[in-house]
């Protein structure tokens, strides 16, 4: 019956088509409206690391200035980065599972083949650590070991798109590149990895790419590599020097931490008390005690990586699909009424009011179903409106199967619903309304 | 086949009450062509809708092929009427975008029967009334008279106990009127029990019964005079 109902719903479709591609329209434009906003909430929203998202740890520390809160609106809150000092500490106490103090930073690339020019390339200065937290893919080689990190050896991990350029994609593991003027060693290169958000560093952009190269944090004091993230300072401290700048109370250090159980995270925070009841002593940290550690879905809440307007736009967009389908359900019932005739007909050859009710719940899902194709090219078209409007990266954002499923799936059911009160009505007309009129 | 004994149909509005049926009392035998005719007005419409569970009465008793259907609910009156009914009416009632065939298969659709049953119940039905080879064309595409046969085809494929007939000729040529009144009497003549609702008494005498009703009632009840609608 149900083949039978879709082959009538064609069939009805194609005899009003004007009335069936309002319709169609209604729901295309009202589908690819919410599924353009709902993509871009649902990119923002997602949990870019499922599987482990509930045991990293961002670290916040109150080093800040004792006359005044890090936010002035929302005081509570401590710096969300630490200083160099006190990452240095929090690695070399290295309470946690794994720990990785990082920042952004950019190197100047002496390309192997020598008839190109040097260039400037994003670089993310962090330990070992941070390729087994993250769960970074490899496809050739691996990261650098904890010795290279000790040692502040000169290792580098390339991204695929780097490693293309400087070696045409082939591996490149234990090749020399040659970066600020020193020698480094290629230990490895990372396969496609674009978590979105990027969860890891929301501050300097979560819908950012990822940096080009990975670089060990300890080369920072040698290379003297400064950070081209966020900063902010509150002390009026004297820099003449990388060292000052290092020992400042300026923070533009990242810290993450992977701890396995709400214990260790209760025992992590008590570690982070301990040292900074250590430092109150040595005439730092004059604030009140407030150390925090937030996993990956706190720290996209604390940096409001979903912005209220996109919650805003997302419910505006889905009452404007409900204007669509106010309009459809108005279409819906003029249709249904040019089928008077027919129905009465069907209902004196046998047809129940269940039946005649059924078709037309399948002949509005064809209709949703043809509107919500409609309406995912629109919202594919809305998503490269603001890809380009945002000069966000390629595939950024982009529609995926969940929510082209989601997209088709809401515009059946949204129809259906529209449909309920026209083909309640339709199913009402008595056998014997239309017979000895037509 | 059909007995209705004291049935009582009231059209209501909010300004008037009209009595339709009163105190209707008819029996119809299996395998009897009977005519029902009367003025307009006189409940002929009313009778054959409430004959074929199209509407419901307020008082009396029906029985259709031994059961009665007085109190059938919607869902079984469509049932039962999809099972044991054929109805062919005066504006033939095809559905225009459906081929013959395809309006010929909507009845037996309601009864869930294999597609094979179905195809060779459509092709059976359509060669009865000689439109065996016209089965792709849609209803536009045929005469007044060739439209009749198809819900002809229509009401005989699904194998009916007894065939309504509301006006069957009535939108029809002298000569086409005749075709169609020759397939029904064949009809007929093949076993199938036959009420016909016209205004035409010369139609009327080609059926072997007339009812004549007045004011919703049974005026007359008499074995028609086949000679004279021969004549």
């Amino acid at each position: 019956m149900f083949r039978y109902n879709v082959k009538l719903a064609l069939k009805s479709m194609r005899r009003n088509l004007i009335l069936t591609a309002l319709m169609i329209a209604a729901i295309a434009v009202g589908i690819g409206i919410s599924m353009t906003t709902m993509t871009v909430y649902y990119m923002m929203n997602g949990n870019p690391i499922p599987a482990k998202s509930d045991v990293l740890f961002a670290v916040t520390m109150d080093s800040w200035s004792p006359l005044r809160p890090f936010n002035d609106d929302k005081p509570e809150r401590a710096p969300h980065q630490v200083t160099y000092h006190d990452a240095e500490r929090l690695l070399a106490l290295a309470e946690g599972k794994r720990q990785t103090a990082m920042f952004e930073s950019s190197l100047i690339v002496e390309p192997v083949n020598e008839d190109e020019l040097p260039f400037e390339a994003g670089a993310r200065v962090a330990t070992a650590d941070f390729f087994t937290m993250f769960d970074v893919p490899f496809i050739y080689g691996s990261s650098w070991d904890q010795a290279a990190d000790a040692a502040a050896e000169p290792v580098v991990v390339l991204t695929r798109q780097l490693n293309e350029r400087l070696f045409g994609g082939e591996d490149s593991v234990g090749e020399r590149l040659i970066m600020q003027g020193t020698h480094f060693q290629v230990a490895g290169v990372i396969d496609s990895w674009e978590p979105t958000p990027r969860f890891y560093d929301p501050i300097n952009g979560a819908f950012q790419e990822i940096n080009e190269m990975f670089v060990p944090y300890s080369l920072t004091l040698s290379l003297e590599l400064g950070s081209t993230g966020s900063d902010w300072g509150w002390k009026a401290e004297e820099i003449t020097s990388w060292e000052q700048w290092l020992n400042s109370e300026s923070v533009w250090v990242q810290y993450y931490v992977e701890l396995d159980s709400p214990r260790d995270r209760d025992a992590y925070v008590a570690h982070l008390d301990a040292y900074v009841e250590e430092q109150k002593r040595l005439g730092r940290f004059e604030r009140p005690m407030n150390n925090n550690v937030y996993d990956v879905m706190e720290w996209m809440d604390y940096h409001e990586v979903v912005a209220n307007d996109s919650k805003v736009l997302v419910g505006l967009s889905f009452l404007f699909l409900t204007v669509c389908l106010l309009s459809t359900i108005a279409l819906l019932l003029t249709k249904f009424v040019g089928k008077k005739s027919e129905t009465s007909l069907r209902r004196a050859l046998g047809a129940s009011r269940n039946i005649i009710f059924n078709q037309q719940i399948v002949e509005v899902a064809v209709i949703g179903f043809a509107g919500g194709l409609i309406g995912l090219l629109l919202a594919g078209l809305g998503l490269r409106g603001i890809q380009y409007l945002y000069e966000a990266p390629d595939g950024l954002v982009s529609l995926d199967w969940v929510m082209v499923l989601a997209a088709i799936g809401l515009a059946i059911l949204s129809s259906m619903i529209a449909g309920l009160y026209p083909a309640w009505r339709v199913c009402k007309i008595p056998p014997a309304a239309q017979l000895k009129t037509q | 086949m059909l007995q209705m004994t004291g049935v009582k149909k009231t059209y209501r509005t909010e300004l008037v009450e009209t009595y339709a049926l009163r105190d209707m009392t008819v029996s119809v035998s299996d395998g009897e062509f009977v005519a029902v005719t009367g003025s307009s007005g006189s409940g002929k419409t009313t009778f054959l809708n409430i004959a074929g569970l199209l509407e419901s009465f307020e008082f009396g008793t029906y029985r259709l092929d031994g059961e009665d259907v007085s109190r059938f609910s919607d869902d079984e009156r469509s049932a039962y009427r999809n099972q044991k009914i054929g109805f062919i009416f005066q504006s033939f009632n095809l559905i225009p975008d459906l081929n013959l065939f395809e309006n010929v298969d909507v009845p037996l659709r309601y009864r869930r029967l294999s597609t094979s049953d179905r195809k060779q119940r459509i092709e059976h039905a359509l060669e009865t009334v000689g439109l065996a080879s016209r089965m792709k064309h849609v209803p536009a595409q045929l005469s007044g008279g060739q439209q009749q046969r198809v819900a002809i085809a229509r009401a005989l494929a699904g194998d009916p106990k007894i065939l309504l007939a509301d006006e069957p000729t009535g939108n029809l040529d002298s000569t086409m009127a005749h075709q169609v009144l020759d397939l029904i009497e064949e009809i007929h003549a093949n076993g199938t029990t036959i009420v016909m609702v016209t205004h035409d008494q010369e139609l009327a005498r080609r059926a072997e019964r007339n009812i004549h009703l007045l004011d919703g009632r049974v005026a007359a009840d008499e074995i028609a005079d086949k000679r004279s609608a021969a004549a």
